[in-house]
């Protein structure tokens, strides 16, 4: 502490000196503000470098490991700057036909989540925000409840039933499996998007002769393309990412994606730590790239949630 | 055009009638199907396998009853699993609550300016956008006898010789907790700048007119307002914490000699390593039902708040 109040007091002088003082407020008292003032800037300034690294220090060790040579990864003392600096764990990947089917693999699936989660969403969230029927509570109560759910008390019936249908280690079992996880939070994510819309809007054109159906695709769903974008951002992000059931209900290695492949890569190449980076990186760039695009909207979106509730 | 439409009225309004009757389920249906098939359906399975013998693997599996339960509750792995993952989620959410409010806090002071504070924000939500799978492989790197996390730990002499931390049965919890606090706290603490954003400046105004210290106003002011946030957070968290299974299964699979073993692992390991898909359903059933009950009092809690 006694380290950290010497530079700012010192600071303070300065601040004195030039720095404005605010009208109404003696000097005096302005400087007696002003040091703790930049004190208390300090030590904030120290408490968020601190969290900066705490955060970002393992993210940096990944990158900055995915261009080293395997035997500089664990170099002593350990190289920041290094120098075999290469892209060669990229291009092993990428040269790779089975990491690369991982890939292909993980966007297959999640792609296809998305866009029948999104559909399906869309459907259902009309129906809740829009009518009053029979059996409305029961499905409300089974879709807050399904996110209670944990997956580990799912995963032996759906091995069961995945074996009986003849969808295990298929494409078609893993989509389905993730649609039932993302769909429930994307009805309710949908539903809420269209209740801030006016009922007005889709009878206008039900009175016109058109059917619930038009309604809804014609009218509805072309102003609600942010609603759409997050429930088609968050269900491509858990899709991508799910490890358990990809583990589980897949057995080859033509049909693994990212998470799981990343695993496999421990075994088989014994511990191509740059590799595993690389495919890291690769593997994380999707959801990054998502999230930073779609960031504003995506903490917006939290936002107003938590501050209604 | 106008003609036909006439003519057409009658029809057109007994048509939406009946649409607007039957029009819901149709709506719902690809959903329905889908939750009842895979979701209500395959939670009857688990409760059934659950009081079977034998289930998946036989053919024709015998009802048991509850020795599954009974076998399992009187097995001390089973409680042994139960303890790590009481002391995994308790330490976890803790954790990420101080973390996720002394993050918050600091990136809603107004003694930041716009463009440090988005940066920061970005760098602190970081853990939340990797998948465990990623998180795990890059833990065991960080935390290798020869990695760079040891050696920063004995260069200031906190340790003496590298430590398997992982590997070692003194350390692997505390090394799977630490691993999962860097992973979860973000969502933790994104909610909680969200809820400090909504906090009324008026509320300050009026405790500093009072005198309050900024600890005090953190105390009496900040704190009773975040409340209600803290308290779904943290039972969001104790269901998505109790049912981590990806961190500790890709690093150290419940090991080494059970130190780090969840329910979650312990579970998965019954039914895909000893193939005992009973008992795992029993275990797995065990899981869902304390699930259920956080769940039933978040959804109280969000109930009471609205």
């Amino acid at each position: 502490m006694a380290t950290l109040t010497t530079p700012a007091k010192t600071r303070a002088t300065d601040a004195r000196t030039d720095g404005p003082v605010h009208g109404g407020v003696t000097a005096a008292a302005a400087v007696h503000r002003a040091p703790r003032k930049i004190g208390r800037r300090v030590a904030l300034l120290v408490g968020l470098l601190v969290g900066a690294v705490f955060a970002g220090f393992p993210v940096f060790w990944m990158l900055i490991s995915s261009f080293k040579t395997n035997t500089e990864i664990f170099a002593y003392p350990p190289q920041i700057i290094t120098q075999g600096f290469s892209f060669d764990a990229y291009l092993a990947v990428l040269n790779d036909p089975e990491e690369i089917r991982f890939f292909i693999n993980s966007y297959v699936v999640a792609l296809s989540v998305t866009a029948l989660t999104v559909v399906f969403a869309i459907m259902a969230a009309y129906a809740f925000s829009r009518y009053e029927f029979r059996g409305k509570k029961v499905m409300n109560v089974i879709i807050i409840g399904t996110q209670a759910v944990p997956p580990i008390a799912l995963i032996i019936p759906f091995f069961g039933l995945m074996v009986t249908l003849g969808l295990y280690n298929t494409y078609a079992g893993l989509i389905l499996t993730y649609i039932v996880f993302t769909l429930p939070y994307a009805i309710i994510m949908m539903t809420a998007y269209f209740n801030t819309l006016p009922k007005e809007l889709d009878e206008a054109v039900k009175v016109d002769g058109a059917g619930a159906w038009t309604a809804l695709w014609r009218i509805l769903v072309p102003i609600s393309v942010p609603g759409i974008v997050s429930v088609a951002v968050y269900t491509f992000m858990i899709s991508w990412n799910e490890y358990l059931f990809a583990l589980t209900l897949t057995r080859t290695n033509d049909l693994r994606t990212v998470p799981v492949g990343i695993q496999l890569l421990i075994g088989q190449n014994s511990y191509e730590w740059n590799q595993m980076m690389a495919i890291s990186i690769m593997g994380s760039i999707p959801v990054l790239l998502l999230f930073l695009i779609f960031q504003r909207y995506f903490i917006g979106g939290l936002t107003s949630g938590s501050v209604k509730s | 055009m106008t003609a036909l439409r006439t003519g057409r009225t009658p029809s057109r309004f007994g048509s939406a009638r009946l649409a607007g009757k039957s029009a819901p389920y149709g709506f719902v249906a690809p959903t329905a199907i889908l939750l009842v098939a895979l979701m209500v359906v395959p939670i009857i399975l688990v409760i059934g396998y659950s009081v079977s013998d034998g289930a998946i693997t036989t053919k024709n599996a015998s009802f048991a009853g509850l020795t599954n339960y009974i076998t399992l509750l009187t097995d001390p792995e089973f409680w042994n699993a139960a303890l790590n993952t009481l002391v995994f989620t308790v330490s976890s959410v803790a954790a990420h609550l101080l973390i996720g409010l002394g993050f918050s806090l600091m990136l809603n002071s107004k003694l930041i300016g716009a463009v440090p504070r988005a940066v920061f924000r970005v760098i602190y939500i970081l853990p939340w956008l990797f998948t465990a799978a990623i998180i795990a492989v890059l833990w065991r790197l960080l935390l290798d006898p020869q990695g760079v996390i040891n050696y920063l730990l004995q260069s200031v002499h906190l340790t003496g010789s590298p430590i398997a931390w992982f590997g070692d049965p003194s350390t692997a919890l505390l090394a799977v907790t630490v691993m999962n606090i860097w992973a979860g706290y973000p969502f933790f603490m994104i909610s909680l700048l969200a809820g400090l954003q909504g906090v009324p400046a008026d509320l300050y105004e009026a405790a500093r007119v009072d005198g309050a210290s900024p600890v005090q106003q953190f105390f009496n002011v900040t704190l009773p307002q975040l409340r209600p946030i803290i308290i779904s957070m943290a039972m969001l968290d104790v269901l998505w914490t109790t049912q981590q299974f990806a961190l500790i299964w890709l690093t150290t699979g419940g090991g080494p000699i059970s130190v780090t073993e969840m329910l979650s692992t312990f579970t998965y390991k019954l039914a895909f390593t000893g193939f005992d898909f009973s008992a795992a359903s029993a275990s797995a059933v065990i899981v869902l039902v304390f699930s259920l009950i956080v769940a039933v009092f978040y959804v109280r809690s969000q109930r009471s708040e609205s």
